[in-house]
């Protein structure tokens, strides 16, 4: 194991350090006290474990690797990631997983507002709540929300999937209640065994998606512009 | 982008090394507000005392007439500090009123910063460490404080343009945003007899919220009216005499975290804001929800 300590390194040496790491390699990053773009771009299986909060941007774009925070995260936590894990123990900020491609982000605490904004492809399990306009525009994946969800949720959503636990406090546009199927039950069953989350009641999740009906032209708008 | 903090002390070991904290936090968000900085430092009140925060371009000539012209006048009362570019005038309440008059008639290049009876604001264009240096601002003690680093952009880099505002007595606001219906709210206000110092956003909405609490409202109430009337995105801090409110948007993009631990309540637009502070990594930390006003008092 190798410490990457900030009292010691700055934030530049210790991300090249990542970058350039070798396959397999495992890193233990101490002191970050809120440092932006940490552990970003990293493209290759390696294991990060940072001891403390992190601030914006952290593990931007990731490919491969699993990275654990102990502590919580700033906004935009795995933005654009590509594949890889991330762990949180804590809260995120504002746009976690903002248009990520796939890979997973699990979230022990609460996400706030526009978790999973656009996202491609990955999965989000957050434990806790997610704040307003969450998966807004949401094309690909799969949201997964063990506590309440606030306003607009799944606003102009395509096609991803939406599970929540608890409440909803409303819906986005064209955003709707869909039945929950012994196919969306196994997925869902599949993506938390995938993230090593063990404590769930399927029963207690429905399932939210797209009404698609702001897929095409609609004549009967055309007044309204 | 700008960088709020704030810090309100539950306990003597915070407020006497207030001043300290505030520095150490507001220099932490130097990447988020260059330009200029600002506190208001909410000190121990003396007895039928007041103060006023004087602001002058040439301090040096400007305060030493100032001192002149009211030592010639014997029924006043005072004691006269200087912090750089800034001056404390403590009086007797009674006398204060008349005092900003006369500053107000006889010194057009001097600038009232702010009148209370705890609250003293320090504020000037440069980079944070710069300013919370020129003031000596880490020996200060106080209840509570909040602070602002500027990066401007509704209106000029200048002293007046950088925040805290304050219009009220013991009231002031930092604001990190932009608002959109400044220009006729700012209108509206002046109709209803408040004046400004600049074309600045923040100071509206810092007009707009002691408008309201002149005319009734209590800062809760205030603060919620701002979520009807003010359009644009903020994230407010608000200092009054007794403690500070929180304020985001419902929107909610500017960032903002609460820590609150036996010792304190912290605000900072970052958690890198907080890390200065004692026994922060067993804080309660969380992000304040859009649309909802935060409040604590002594």
């Amino acid at each position: 194991m190798n410490i990457l300590d900030f009292n010691k390194l700055s934030l530049r040496d210790i991300n090249k350090v990542l970058q350039e790491s070798d396959k397999n390699s495992f890193f233990s990053i101490r002191n970050p006290k809120g440092s932006h773009a940490l552990a970003v771009g990293i493209n290759k299986q390696i294991t990060v474990k940072v001891i403390g909060s992190v601030g914006y941007y952290c593990a931007g774009m990731n490919k491969f690797s699993d990275i654990k925070v102990e502590g919580s995260a700033g906004p935009g936590l795995g933005e654009n990631m590509m594949s890889g894990n991330i762990h949180v123990t804590g809260d995120v900020s504002q746009y976690a997983g903002a248009s990520g491609h796939g890979g997973s982000i699990l979230v022990e605490g609460n996400a706030s507002s526009r978790c999973g904004i656009s996202m491609k492809g990955v999965d989000i399990i957050v434990k806790g709540n997610v704040g307003h306009m969450s998966a807004f525009m949401a094309q690909k994946g799969n949201l997964v929300i063990f506590g309440n969800a606030g306003h607009a949720l799944g606003d102009s959503i395509y096609e991803a999937n939406i599970y929540v636990a608890g409440e909803v406090a409303s819906l986005g546009a064209d955003c709707i209640e869909k039945k929950m199927t012994k196919k969306h039950l196994s997925k869902l069953e599949n993506i938390l065994s995938n993230a090593n989350v063990s404590d769930y009641n399927l029963d207690t999740f429905r399932r939210f998606g797209s009404a698609r009906s702001l897929y095409n032209f609609n004549v009967d708008n055309a007044k309204i512009y | 982008m700008c960088g709020i903090v704030g810090l309100y002390a539950k306990k003597e070991n915070i407020s006497a090394n207030l001043g300290l904290h505030l520095s150490k936090m507001l220099e932490s968000m130097s990447d988020r507000g260059p330009d200029s900085a600002g506190l208001a430092i909410f000190g121990k009140p003396i007895a039928k005392r007041a103060k006023i925060m004087v602001q002058s371009q040439s301090p040096e000539d400007d305060f030493q007439k100032l001192k002149k012209f009211l030592s010639t006048k014997k029924e006043i009362s005072f004691s006269f500090e200087t912090h750089s570019t800034h001056a404390v005038i403590k009086l007797d309440v009674k006398q204060k009123d008349k005092v900003v008059n006369l500053i107000n008639d006889t010194f057009p290049n001097l600038r009232i910063l702010s009148v209370g009876k705890k609250m003293e604001i320090y504020k000037e264009v440069g980079r944070p460490a710069e300013v919370v240096k020129r003031f000596e601002i880490a020996k200060m003690k106080g209840s509570h404080g909040i602070g602002h680093t500027r990066m401007a952009t509704e209106s000029a880099v200048t002293t007046l343009g950088a925040h805290p505002f304050s219009t009220g007595e013991d009231q002031c606001l930092v604001h990190n945003g932009s608002l959109s219906n400044h220009n006729s709210l700012r209108r509206e206000l002046m109709r209803k007899e408040m004046t400004f110092e600049t074309e600045n956003d923040s100071e509206v909405a810092a007009s707009f919220i002691t408008y309201g609490m002149n005319s009734g409202k209590t800062l809760k109430e205030a603060l919620e009216s701002a979520l009807v009337e003010l359009d644009g995105f903020y994230t407010f801090v608000v200092g009054t005499e007794n403690g500070f409110g929180v304020l985001r948007d419902p929107i909610a993009c500017k960032p903002a975290v609460l820590a609150e631990t036996p010792d304190y309540v912290a605000f900072g637009s970052e958690y890198r804001a907080l890390t200065s502070l004692p026994k922060i990594e067993k804080a309660k930390v969380w992000e304040p929800e859009p649309a909802t006003v935060y409040f604590w008092g002594h």
